[in-house]
């Protein structure tokens, strides 16, 4: 539902009064669960980039995809996403979005902004694309959303006049102005600096906290999945090796990384991505 | 004298004065070999003598550049419009695009000097032979350019537009035509030296006994005359011509275009 519904919600913190705006954050925003049933993809000349996949993601469960360049980890979002067709096995999502175009959305790697467009006008082309709202409708949903992102000063801005981050953070925008079920990220942040990695990382699970969406993030990154994921499946040559139980207790923030039990699940992870356990 | 503050002025006024010597050296060379050679002024005249024979001229050579320059324009438009529905239509289907782009290539290595005295039978000794003429010049560096821009769209871009369902029609409009004002304004650049080039030549053909005067007319009449220095004030009548119109496309471009063409190289 794309409805400019403002509600406004009376928070009794421990310091002050919060009020917090809440907008796209409908209660009755739908995820769904993300089945993929013995999912492979064969290219011609029998590579087989993804060998019958198993994996069930829970709705709005987030899970990382993590594994060594070129195995397939990318391919299975993609596949996910519906931009690759299986040649065996399928994905289902549950409940499903079908006709509902905007249901799931991707973050690729590069902001993948149109240049031409200032950061509101690239938030809004998804509902452009697929004919929701009206045009003013589409821009006060737009707006809100880059308020969330932190971006209320950029809005007029061209992506040529944003820095890395910020377009980022339009990306990310311009991702959930759908109210998508399901976000797919594909190492959003992995062109970014630490400092940049971390601040978006935690902007995800800001965003996340208010929709629960279902995620599925790809990363090289162990640090980042082990901070931002329930779940971790760890790939290998286009096999899913072990899915991962994350231990580490919730709502996260960057204090838990000097806790010894992250350090303890991110050497189990790393473990598990070199093969020794 | 004002101060030169910023890098970009100083850059300016370097190649402006350099462009300038430049420019007075030539026409010192030019004045001197005339002198010492003792050349007649109908082989080579000074260029004080050209320059006195445009002031003598100014009425004809004015009303002449105006025609040319309005023929060359008008061509250019044409071509502009019809460069780019080819463009659009060869970027929407592979097939027309393989049966089609071999012909526009062919129109553009046939010389228009063959072609020309064809049009003047099939359309008269007239200001619309010149159109087309200068159109058909000018049609293959924006088909090309254009269709290359139409079809160069990111792999992300076209995933985010097959993610919400865009079809053609919305491809097209969203993406594919405003990442094409670029390469348009790259073509129509290059074909706008080749418009008044086009124009001229046609005006070769259409011959100066005519109603209709260009500087093209001009130039062959001069020439039966034996008036070199008229010739060649027409000759840098015509650089003036081709330079206003590169100027033109290139001020359209930058301040009613600014949004789709400045971004070339921040592009992400």
């Amino acid at each position: 539902m794309i409805s400019p519904r403002v509600t406004t919600l009376l928070v009794t913190g421990s310091r002050q009064k919060l009020f917090v705006r809440k907008n796209l954050l409908s209660e009755s925003a739908r995820v769904s669960a993300i089945h993929c049933q013995s999912l492979s993809i064969e290219y011609p000349g029998g590579t087989r980039a993804v060998d019958k996949i198993s994996l069930k993601v829970n709705p709005g469960e987030i899970v990382s995809l993590i594994g060594p360049s070129g195995c397939g980890k990318t391919t299975l979002l993609r596949l996910m996403a519906g931009l690759e067709q299986p040649t065996e096995g399928a994905v289902r999502l549950d409940p499903p979005v079908q006709g509902d175009a905007g249901g799931i959305a991707f973050v690729f790697q590069q902001p993948s902004l149109l240049p031409w467009r200032t950061a509101i006008e690239n938030v809004v082309l998804p509902l452009d694309l697929i004919g929701k709202g009206s045009p003013s409708n589409r821009r006060e949903i737009a707006s809100e959303l880059l308020r969330t992102v932190g971006l209320e000063g950029a809005v007029k801005r061209f992506p040529s006049e944003l820095s890395g981050g910020m377009k980022m953070r339009v990306s990310i925008a311009r991702a959930l102005v759908t109210e998508p079920h399901v976000l797919l990220l594909d190492e959003p942040f992995a062109a970014l600096d630490d400092m940049l990695r971390n601040q978006l990382g935690q902007l995800l699970l800001e965003l996340w906290e208010r929709r629960r969406f279902t995620v599925v993030m790809v990363t090289h990154n162990i640090a980042e999945s082990v901070l931002l994921s329930h779940r971790i499946a760890v790939m290998r040559d286009g096999a899913l090796a072990s899915v991962l139980d994350n231990p580490l207790p919730q709502p996260r923030n960057e204090e838990i990384r000097a806790t010894s039990k992250f350090g303890e699940f991110y050497g189990h992870v790393s473990r598990t991505l070199r093969g020794e356990s | 004298m004002t101060a030169v503050s910023t890098p970009r002025q100083r850059e300016i006024l370097v190649s402006v004065s350099l462009v300038a010597t430049v420019a007075c050296i030539v026409l010192g060379i030019w004045e001197f070999i005339v002198w010492k050679f003792d050349l007649p002024k109908a082989l080579l005249p000074t260029p004080r003598q050209c320059w006195n024979a445009a002031v003598l001229e100014r009425v004809a050579l004015f009303q002449a550049t105006l025609s040319t320059g309005f023929a060359a324009f008008s061509g250019l438009l044409v071509a502009v419009a019809v460069g780019y529905g080819l463009a659009v239509i060869f970027s929407q289907s592979r097939s027309l695009r393989l049966a089609l782009f071999p012909y526009v290539i062919l129109l553009q290595t046939v010389p228009i000097v063959a072609i020309a005295p064809l049009l003047i039978v099939w359309s008269g000794y007239t200001f619309r032979t010149v159109l087309i003429v200068t159109a058909i010049v000018c049609l293959f560096p924006i088909v090309n350019s254009v269709t290359g821009g139409l079809m160069s769209t990111k792999q992300d871009t076209n995933d985010l537009f097959r993610l919400y369902g865009a079809g053609r029609w919305k491809r097209l409009l969203h993406l594919q035509i405003p990442s094409s004002v670029n390469h348009l304004m790259l073509g129509t650049k290059t074909s706008s030296g080749l418009a008044v080039i086009g124009a001229i030549v046609a005006e070769f053909f259409v011959g100066n006994s005519t109603s209709y005067d260009g500087l093209g007319t001009l130039m062959t009449g001069w020439a039966n005359l034996l008036k070199t220095d008229a010739l060649v004030s027409a000759v840098f009548a015509s650089a003036i011509l081709g330079v206003l119109l590169f100027g033109t496309v290139h001020l359209i471009s930058a301040v009613f275009l600014r949004r789709w063409t400045t971004f070339a190289a921040s592009a992400s």
